[in-house]
């Protein structure tokens, strides 16, 4: 008997109609697929590059290495305080534009104009080339031709994205319902930032996989809650208070029966002192919002606790009732391979006691996200023995059918072909 | 020239913990012994509620340098109370090569 109520046809998976067969996850070992999920997806999709935040100031900028998407870009907020990203290349020889010591790794500062190392090419922060090393040496050169190449970039709630697809719709279009129903959330008052990063060998879906279901907490977890606790989580399993799909986007709605606890004693020493635990500080900063936003708590069920919305290809944004933020991003490397990246937000801490809440949470999450991570490369590896090549998924992993169906319809759709109806995650297919 | 304010001063043999970032503590605490660990904890955790109480009289920005040095102490203890909680050994069990890392942390 489900704890909390489904929807008629008996099964979210069903409702949302992904199909109920065992699915392949070819798609997550295949060299040749990834190389076409690069050109089908993360050339095509609008990708989270960061927040508004990260660029305080006119002239602030930050790069982000777009591996999977062949692509390094420079984000920049201009004189007139619009928020640009160009590709990260010089107009003279391709040198790349900006970096620090490593051609490789990201960088940020801020700057009134872009300087090439290589022959001191310069470009302001809209991108126009402003200055040309020997300019009379050139043949009929003219500087207006020369500027950086523009990439699409858009906001949405603060967020940054990118799109490298001159064609794709509108960034507010793409983030469909599950983004307008975000509209008005206070993420720009959450701007004290923890940001970790993993090198993770497994393809990126598998850490979705991975976050996008509570099925596995109560098992791989367990030892998190203090023993009595942990039996009882694992004996009553874990079910979600509602799911959303809205094209490739969804999301699940989860009860937080931890923040605070019921009872003191199902929770860690040191949490009962700091208040504090995997859902985050107890106690919730005042966020001057009176009402929840539609998207949020969409089951308006009293034992809510956080809301985890998945944003095709790669961006997770997780919402706490204690008014905190966590964001998920995976970067694919190779077909499997890909950086991780969490982040948390908070309101910043008025006193240290709210300093001490706010790490203890941090802390939490990464003891978390190494147990996740360490699975993954378990996973990865036996997959690829190709042993078994169907696996069920049950109705609380509806959001992996919805994963690797939208990556499959993105690779469709990229060769030419018509996604198939209903869906093409049958190990079949 | 002590680390700690004077209420705190029987905590100056840990003031080894009262590190900035967080990478730092996690990385003593893996370098540490279980022993080691049990010891800062037995030490710190009853003193924490006092702490937490005698850092409420400040504001973030305007935290003097020995109750920084305690903040950071107590961040520490965070760190710590997982393997003596949790996983009795210093590493989250089963969790081999895998490392994640902190690139941004507040200041303070």
């Amino acid at each position: 008997m489900p704890h909390f109520t489904k929807p008629p046809e008996g099964s979210w998976t069903e409702h949302y109609g992904l199909g109920t067969g065992p699915i392949s996850y070819e798609d997550s070992i295949s060299p040749a697929h990834y190389e076409l999920e690069r050109d089908a997806i993360f050339r095509r999709t609008w990708l989270n590059v960061g927040r508004v935040e990260q660029l305080p100031r006119k002239g602030a900028y930050f790069t982000r290495e777009l591996d999977a998407a062949r692509a390094s870009v420079v984000v920049v907020r201009g004189t007139d305080d619009e928020v640009r990203a160009f590709y990260n290349i010089c107009r003279h020889r391709g040198n790349k534009l900006v970096w620090n010591d490593f051609p490789a790794e990201e960088t940020s500062g801020a700057c009134r104009q872009f300087t090439c190392k290589y022959h001191g090419w310069r470009y302001n922060l809209a991108g126009e080339c402003t200055f040309v090393q020997q300019e009379d040496e050139f043949f009929d050169l003219d500087k207006a031709d020369y500027g950086l190449v523009p990439v699409r970039t858009d906001v949405w709630e603060g967020f940054i994205f990118v799109n490298l697809d001159p064609d794709a719709p509108p960034l507010h279009e793409y983030m469909g319902e599950l983004g307008a129903g975000l509209a008005g959330y206070p993420f720009h008052e959450m701007t004290q930032v923890h940001r970790y990063r993993s090198e993770v060998r497994s393809n990126w879906k598998l850490y979705i996989d991975a976050f996008t279901e509570f099925y596995h907490a109560p098992v791989l977890h367990a030892k998190q809650a203090v023993a009595a606790e942990s039996r009882k989580l694992q004996s009553v399993g874990y079910e979600a208070l509602a799911y959303k799909v809205d094209g490739p986007h969804g999301m699940v709605s989860s009860w937080g029966g931890m923040s605070p606890p019921k009872d003191l004693n199902m929770v860690k020493p040191i949490e009962r002192v700091l208040h504090s635990g995997l859902f985050g500080p107890w106690d919730a900063p005042d966020i001057g919002l009176d009402e929840l936003p539609p998207g949020l708590n969409p089951a308006r069920h009293p034992a809510w606790g956080l809301d985890s919305f998945l944003f095709f290809p790669n961006f997770m944004v997780l919402i706490w009732k204690t008014n905190w933020v966590l964001t998920y991003h995976y970067w694919p490397t190779s077909y499997n391979t890909h950086i991780f990246e969490g982040t948390c937000y908070f309101v910043p801490p008025r006193t240290a006691r709210e300093r001490l809440a706010q790490e203890m949470a941090v802390v939490t999450f990464k003891e978390y996200g190494l147990q996740d991570s360490n699975t993954l490369e378990a996973t990865q590896t036996m997959l690829e023995s190709r042993v078994v090549t169907e696996f069920p998924l049950n109705d609380q992993e509806i959001l992996l059918r919805l994963l690797h169906k939208a990556a499959h319809d993105y690779v469709d759709e990229y060769q030419g072909h018509k996604p198939e109806a209903p869906v093409r995650v049958s190990a079949a297919s | 020239m002590a680390s700690f304010p004077s209420d705190f001063a029987d905590l100056e043999p840990f003031a080894g913990w009262a590190l900035p970032t967080e990478k730092a503590r996690y990385a003593k605490r893996l370098s540490s012994t279980m022993d080691e660990l049990q010891g800062f904890y037995d030490a710190a955790f009853p003193r924490m509620e006092a702490a937490a109480t005698y850092l409420e009289q400040f504001d973030m920005d305007a935290l003097p340098d020995d109750a920084e040095r305690l903040l950071w102490l107590y961040c520490s203890l965070v760190t710590v109370s997982f393997p003596v909680e949790v996983w009795r050994q210093p590493r989250v069990p089963d969790s081999g090569s895998c490392s994640l890392d902190a690139v941004a942390e507040p200041a303070v």
